[in-house]
């Protein structure tokens, strides 16, 4: 799942390498706006609805909260 | 706050709208985005068309061309209107009221109510609120709601944050007693502390326009836009929907005992197609009984959302059958507040361009 997630951003941002262990938030690597994007690409790749309340910046922070995020919403790991 | 109104009735529904019309792809250049990000942004929120009035245009303008075509055709009489009751943040004046200015223009009789209101996103149910307490007395029969803005001309054209979503427009909804049994279920709360979140800064008293006011500034996500302009805290109000939105309405439909599934739609506020889609499937209510298909046709034009949604998806239908509704309006303020009324056989029930 991992690697798929990170093929995800890398559509969104090319110019950034999200193999990183690093906060995508806090190196400006996605913004609100790519939070959107990647919401709507994660709902309809794993056929889920992320919980409105969850679209916060921590859990986009780094792969592992992204997975941590897909899990809580329904995704098998 | 719960609130209860019995046999109160909405008879008709205009929905009158700039014949502007201004495409999502003509304005990208504007955005300090790439243009493959720009239309990725596109799909994900419903952004295409909205409309937008032209620079010289006016809230009165819209209410009086809208009122003079339900007299010319016969849909409304002059003496009939016991209150005009505005629901804006676009005023033509700090004072005096701009529903006296319709009143004027209209040249409507003297023994009548005209009040305006400052209310933005849930100003159709803050307007509906007090049409329908206007209604209590004896010698009012008849309440025009008029819901104008035209937040067009404070938005930054550089401001991808609100520029895309924002639209221009007007409803004039007709109020009345209604001689049936017919309850409405309604509630309402405010949060004054974060009154920021969709704010104009400049152009009050508090802080008047001067040329400074008028300076374009950067923010940290590449936005152009200075005091004068409408800003918005886009993550703040998303969390505030979907944080207070979903228990307003179980809690409605908790106090009014009716089931979801008899709801026949869920008429919201259009905000964006994104945060309904996410508010529909929360509630767990069918995507296709919350349309959200305003902000991509004509743009948001705050209070005029809700009647826009009504008279787009429901049109003529509304004048033949019956539909128990679910409104909810939320944003700036904070306010969110909803209502479930029976919306049966309208007189009326369309949309005209300006």
């Amino acid at each position: 799942m991992n690697q798929e997630i990170i093929n995800i951003l890398q559509e969104i941002r090319p110019e950034f390498d999200f193999s990183q262990n690093i906060n995508f938030i806090e190196e400006g690597m996605l913004d609100s706006f790519d939070v959107v994007t990647l919401v709507t690409t994660l709902d309809e790749k794993y056929s889920i609805s992320i919980d409105g309340m969850d679209i916060l910046p921590e859990n986009f922070a780094s792969i592992n909260s992204i997975v941590a995020l897909l899990i809580k919403n329904g995704v098998k790991s | 706050m719960n609130l209860l109104f019995k046999n109160k009735k909405i008879t008709g529904i205009l929905t009158i709208l700039p014949a502007n019309e201004v495409k999502f792809e003509d304005e990208m250049e504007h955005y300090n985005f790439s243009a493959s990000k720009s239309l990725k942004l596109k799909m994900a929120m419903g952004y295409n068309t909205h409309r937008i009035a032209e620079k010289d245009a006016t809230i009165s303008d819209f209410c009086v061309y809208g009122i003079n075509y339900l007299i010319e055709n016969g849909l409304l009489k002059k003496e009939e209107i016991d209150a005009l009751l505005l629901i804006t943040q676009s005023p033509e004046y700090f004072m005096p009221p701009t529903s006296n200015v319709i009143q004027g223009k209209l040249g409507l009789k003297q023994d009548m109510i005209c009040m305006d209101i400052n209310q933005g996103c849930a100003g159709f149910e803050i307007g509906l609120y007090q049409a329908f307490m206007l209604l209590e007395q004896p010698e009012i029969k008849k309440v025009v709601l008029l819901n104008a803005d035209l937040l067009s001309q404070k938005v930054s054209k550089r401001d991808r944050n609100s520029n895309p979503l924002i639209g221009d427009g007007a409803s004039i909804t007709i109020v009345e007693n209604s001689e049936s049994e017919n309850t409405i279920f309604a509630n309402i709360k405010m949060d004054g502390s974060a009154f920021d979140a969709l704010i104009i800064p400049a152009g009050g008293f508090k802080t008047p326009s001067t040329p400074e006011t008028g300076i374009m500034h950067e923010d940290t996500a590449g936005n152009f836009r200075a005091l004068d302009n409408l800003v918005m805290k886009g993550d703040d109000v998303f969390n505030f929907v979907q944080t207070e939105v979903p228990p307003m309405i179980e809690d409605l439909l908790i106090n009014a005992k009716i089931n979801k599934d008899d709801i026949d739609y869920f008429m919201f506020h259009q905000p964006n197609k994104f945060m309904l889609n996410k508010l529909a499937d929360k509630l767990e209510i069918p995507r296709e009984k919350m349309p959200s298909n305003i902000v991509e046709n004509f743009g948001n034009a705050s209070g005029v959302s809700i009647p826009t949604a009504i008279t787009f998806n429901l049109g003529n239908r509304l004048t033949k059958e019956s539909f128990l509704i679910c409104m909810a309006g939320f944003g700036v303020g904070l306010t969110w507040a909803s209502l479930i009324m029976k919306i049966d056989k309208f007189n009326f029930n369309q949309i005209i361009y300006f």
